[in-house]
């Protein structure tokens, strides 16, 4: 572990009360002007829990530095590709860590990945409503995922944040493979559940 | 398109958080492309993903890591333009297929594995495999259990088992306890794209035998 002198205090970005809406105000800023405050503020929020991430995920130090730099420049060429209809952009750039785990942790390739997002952004017509929804969606999920019972949402974050295999799991809970299916089924199911009141 | 057979919900989250090898990974986005309902499934999913990022302990970064970033993002980003929908209505294969077989479904070259029955492997380094079949008219493909998970996902045609008609977008989603004897329909061929787990046993002699002629 690289020790607490050998950081920056410009980590210190825990200010409270960020929404939804101010990192889309930011991403705004970015893709309109290419303003750089802005992006620092994104980078300050975003890079060190995508570090979190690559460590947890089994990365060294230099790696998860590394995968940073690449997930925060992939968000500056990539900002005119965000949609608010999307969700929350922290949904969008959890997309673009987990393409990227893909590539240089698991060295498989993101490529279907990339290919639907080409897609998607074919298909959509911006619309107020929907991007009021996706927000709502984004910010209620993340909520019920706090909300789960524990034996689901444990499942959700080995799955999530760990990058554990779906069998890597089984083996760490000594639970039958069925069985941590049936458990990511039902947390999914509850999530989708807490979203009707929304439609 | 009409998609009745969808993605099992235990899949769509191992696509979300990155656990699909390349075959699955490229068979699901498939799907994905011609299923607008999962494509919404799908974004539930990544939203876990995001809520989760959010509400990690941020890791401190190095020293020169802010310095790094904003040394590298001095050009204004391009706005690159959307990519059109794809006007010509002539490409009939999904998106994620068509860096491997092209762009149409009467380009693929065959190989016939059985009577009636013809193959297209693509090659992947992954442990599991991804071909497609085109499977005659009338024809029952042999009763198989699987060593492993299995999708096939209906490009065009249909065929019919014990869960249904299965028909273009229509994926089937099996797990490996899952045993099948697909019956194409009568008027055409179906094609179809599989993919599947890397074998780890074998059922019996016959299919041990059969194994090495089908690989199915
Ligand atoms: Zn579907």
């Amino acid at each position: 572990m690289r020790s607490a002198s050998q950081a920056t205090q410009i980590l210190d970005d825990s200010v409270p009360g960020v929404s939804i809406e101010d990192h889309q105000m930011l991403m705004a800023k970015v893709a309109d002007h290419g303003d750089r405050d802005a992006f620092k503020k994104l980078f300050l929020h975003f890079g060190p829990r995508v570090k979190t991430l690559m460590l947890k995920a089994g990365a060294d130090q230099a790696l998860a530095e590394d995968i940073v730099q690449d997930v925060m420049m992939t968000v500056w060429r990539k900002v005119h590709l965000y949609s608010p209809e999307r969700g929350a952009v922290s949904t969008w750039v959890y997309t673009i860590a987990r393409n990227a785990r893909i590539d240089r942790l698991r060295r498989r390739s993101a490529q279907p990945y990339e290919d639907l997002d080409g897609l998607e952004l074919a298909s959509e017509e911006a619309d107020g409503e929907a991007e009021t929804f996706a927000s709502q969606r984004s910010e209620c999920v993340a909520d019920a995922v706090a909300d789960l019972p524990d034996e689901q949402r444990q499942i959700i974050e080995y799955a999530f944040v760990q990058d554990l295999s779906q069998s890597e799991i089984a083996t760490r809970l000594a639970l039958p493979l069925g069985t941590v299916k049936s458990r990511m089924r039902l947390a999914y199911a509850k999530l989708k559940g807490r979203l009707e009141v929304l439609q | 398109m009409t998609v009745h057979h969808h993605l099992d919900d235990s899949t769509l989250l191992r696509y979300a958080s990155g656990d699909l090898d390349d075959a699955f990974s490229t068979i699901v986005a498939s799907h994905l492309a011609v299923c607008e309902d999962c494509r919404q499934a799908l974004r539930v999913a990544e939203d876990i993903g995001g809520g989760l990022l959010d509400t990690e302990a941020p890791a401190p970064l190095a020293a020169d890591a802010l310095d790094r970033i904003m040394s590298g993002v001095t050009a204004k980003p391009l706005r690159t333009a959307r990519p059109s929908q794809r006007t010509e209505s002539s490409a009939d294969v999904p998106i994620p297929l068509r860096r491997f077989i092209g762009d149409r479904l009467d380009g693929i070259s065959w190989t016939t594995v059985a009577p009636g029955i013809r193959r297209h492997r693509i090659s992947l380094d992954t442990p599991s495999s991804l071909y497609l079949l085109h499977i005659g008219p009338g024809k029952a493909v042999p009763e198989h259990g699987h060593g492993g998970a299995e999708m096939t996902l209906i490009l065009s045609g249909a065929y019919r088992d014990a869960l249904g008609r299965f028909g273009p977008g229509d994926i089937a989603d099996l797990d490996e306890h899952v045993e099948h004897q697909p019956r194409v329909e009568p008027d055409e061929p179906c094609i179809c794209v599989v993919a599947t787990e890397a074998q780890t046993r074998f059922k019996g002699f016959f299919s041990r035998l059969l194994q090495p002629l089908v690989r199915i």
